[in-house]
């Protein structure tokens, strides 16, 4: 029962707390590009990688009382904290769900900010391509960031950091 | 330079007569070529609602119309973007290549989709996105016709489609809360199905957009034209979309291809072998092969299985083609969290195997994307141009929009089959059915709404 939303639940319970829904976006993408197993799928939006029904179900954990969700107001906008509740400690319990080597990951992911993993979520997602071009694609489609290149070196330099923390 | 297949004209004008917008229009000479190519023609034999016409008679329409509709509903936005001199300056530098590029999107999202996509995407574990790259880029009709404008259209145009294109006015047309995409599939699944639900002013819309930046926003007049359209779609959703019946078809299609799968993977002899989905088995499918399947051969499958050797095999393919579906109750997983190990404990007590008779559903698994206010860098919001040229967002003018924006409701339910529940109890497993009725008529309250 709801085996998909227990791995959120899981990541959660790793994490401590995420803020911010976009940081919790990138953080699933760049766990499933890193081969753990999540199974919402991303599609490239304004933003870089994005899943709606990653959104989806977080709002359902939330309406379930699996997680909660606190909202705090900055300036111009809403940003949401994710954690686990008592009740979704419970759920966890009955149905135990284990994602290998996560925590060490997802605990070095939430250290960094959402535009930072925003970035290198963008460069994940066009890692087909060589270097060059990858780092002229990643600043055309996040023209509006204004991504400096100390930033993209720092990224990618980031990517090598977590592909050793996976052995991938 | 421009290519000149970007600007040539066919000889005379084709048009399809359609149910939804009268006509479509067809001037382009690439637009025809790639309308002949037998990738889009497959479109035709899958259907652009899936399991939806076992609940909605009339929702028998292709992938094939849809696409067309796109199209159509996208050359009409065009036609209006590039022809009004005042609203040039929003779309600097736009060329032919442009508005071909927007054409071609428009006609080719789709071409990725596969019979039953959504149930078959989940047990095969593959993506109708993927598909339609490959589609583009791969020895293909339809790669041959694109490669006509330059070696890298079909790239270009693999960009749009996957939101990776540059021009992010060009991405925004195809997909976005507002897009030439969903304007034609509420409209036509609305007529289909024969529900008022999807109906919105589609011209009025057309009327009242406008390009601006990097999306194309809506003059403030055209509001209550956006409205009817979002409340269109959440109708459209939960009582179309969701339909439980129709979800019971999909759940019987999910175990059909779960249990292929693992019958396959324990070396069962199918007295009628699955040679067209061996690639998806063996987890390794080709282009060509992908492009072999369609619903007929899906169905003619289904078909035979039903007398096939192996009894859940042919009980699902019988139940499928026969419309014998399985029965639901709601429940709320937070009120009942062991309920699953329960049921499930309880069926194979009943010697109802729960693997392929037993299914905890939620409508997460399921397309729903209406608009949602959120933190900075989630989704990009509808836009309203103010009398003064300011932007606002549409929520914060519209209290109809406001009161179904950031409102998940999620409805969570439990498929079996009743009909064995009953055969278990007619052959002496009383006490257990009993237990398994109970559970159920727990859950089912803790669901009501």
């Amino acid at each position: 029962m709801l085996k998909e939303h227990a791995k959120l639940m899981c990541l959660l319970q790793q994490a401590g707390e995420i803020s911010g829904r976009k940081k919790l976006q990138k953080i699933v993408y760049i766990s499933k590009k890193f081969k753990f197993d999540f199974g919402e799928r991303f599609n490239f939006h304004f933003y870089g990688p994005y899943s709606e029904e990653l959104s989806l179900k977080m709002e359902e954990l939330h309406n379930l009382g699996f997680i909660s969700e606190d909202k705090e107001h900055k300036s111009g906008y809403t940003q949401y904290t994710y954690r686990l509740s008592e009740k979704g400690e419970e759920f966890l319990r009955l149905y135990p769900t284990e994602i290998k080597g996560l925590e060490p990951f997802v605990r070095r992911l939430n250290q960094e900010s959402s535009r930072f993993l925003e970035l290198v979520s963008t460069l994940l997602y066009f890692d087909h391509l060589p270097q060059e071009e990858l780092i002229s694609k990643v600043q055309k489609v996040k023209s509006k960031q204004k991504y400096t290149d100390e930033e993209v070196h720092k990224a990618l330099k980031f990517i090598d950091e977590l592909r050793a923390l996976c052995h991938v | 330079m421009v290519s000149h297949i970007l600007t040539q004209k066919l000889d005379e004008e084709k048009v399809f007569k359609d149910p939804v917008h009268r006509y479509v229009h067809v001037y382009d000479k690439l637009i025809w070529d790639l309308i002949n190519t037998s990738e889009f023609q497959r479109l035709r034999r899958i259907r652009q609602l899936g399991t939806s016409y076992v609940t909605f008679h009339g929702a028998e329409h292709s992938r094939f119309n849809h696409s067309l509709g796109v199209y159509e509903v996208m050359r009409r936005i065009l036609e209006k973007f590039m022809t009004r001199p005042a609203w040039q300056e929003a779309m600097p530098g736009w060329s032919e290549e442009d508005r071909m590029l927007c054409l071609c999107a428009a006609l080719l999202h789709d071409v990725g989709h596969g019979p039953f996509s959504h149930s078959f995407e989940k047990v095969f574990n593959t993506d109708h996105e993927e598909w339609t790259g490959k589609i583009l880029l791969g020895e293909t009709e339809i790669n041959q016709v694109l490669k006509q404008v330059s070696d890298d259209f079909p790239h270009k145009v693999n960009e749009v489609i996957a939101k990776t294109y540059e021009n992010k006015l060009v991405v925004s047309l195809i997909s976005s809360q507002i897009d030439a995409d969903r304007m034609d599939y509420l409209l036509r699944d609305a007529y289909y199905t024969g529900v008022n639900y999807g109906n919105f002013d589609l011209e009025r819309i057309l009327r009242v957009m406008r390009p601006h930046e990097e999306y194309a926003v809506i003059k403030y007049s055209g509001m209550h034209a956006v409205e009817d359209y979002i409340m269109s779609r959440y109708q459209m959703y939960w009582q179309v979309y969701f339909h439980p019946v129709t979800r019971s078809a999909e759940v019987i299609l999910r175990k059909i291809f779960k249990r292929v799968k693992d019958l396959y993977d324990e070396g069962y002899d199918f007295n009628c072998q699955p040679h067209l989905l061996k690639g998806f088995l063996e987890e390794k499918m080709d282009l060509k092969d992908y492009l072999r399947l369609d619903e007929s051969t899906i169905l003619y499958y289904f078909q035979m299985w039903v007398e096939e050797g192996d009894s859940i095999l042919a009980d699902l393919c019988d139940r499928f083609i026969n419309r014998r579906l399985f029965k639901y109750v709601e429940f709320n997983p937070s009120i009942h969290m062991r309920l699953y190990s329960e049921l499930e404990q309880l069926f194979r007590q009943a010697g109802v195997n729960p693997d392929y008779y037993l299914e905890f559903e939620s409508s997460s698994d399921l397309p729903y994307d209406y608009y949602r206010p959120g933190e900075e860098g989630e989704r990009l919001p509808i836009h309203l141009l103010m009398p003064g040229g300011e932007l606002r967002e549409l929520s914060r003018a519209s209290h109809i929009v406001q009161a179904v924006s950031g409102k998940a409701q999620t409805d969570h339910k439990i498929y079996f089959a009743q009909d064995l529940l009953e055969e278990r109890e007619q052959a002496g497993c009383r006490d257990v059915v009993a237990k398994i009725r109970q559970a159920l008529r727990d859950a089912e309250k803790s669901g009501a709404r």
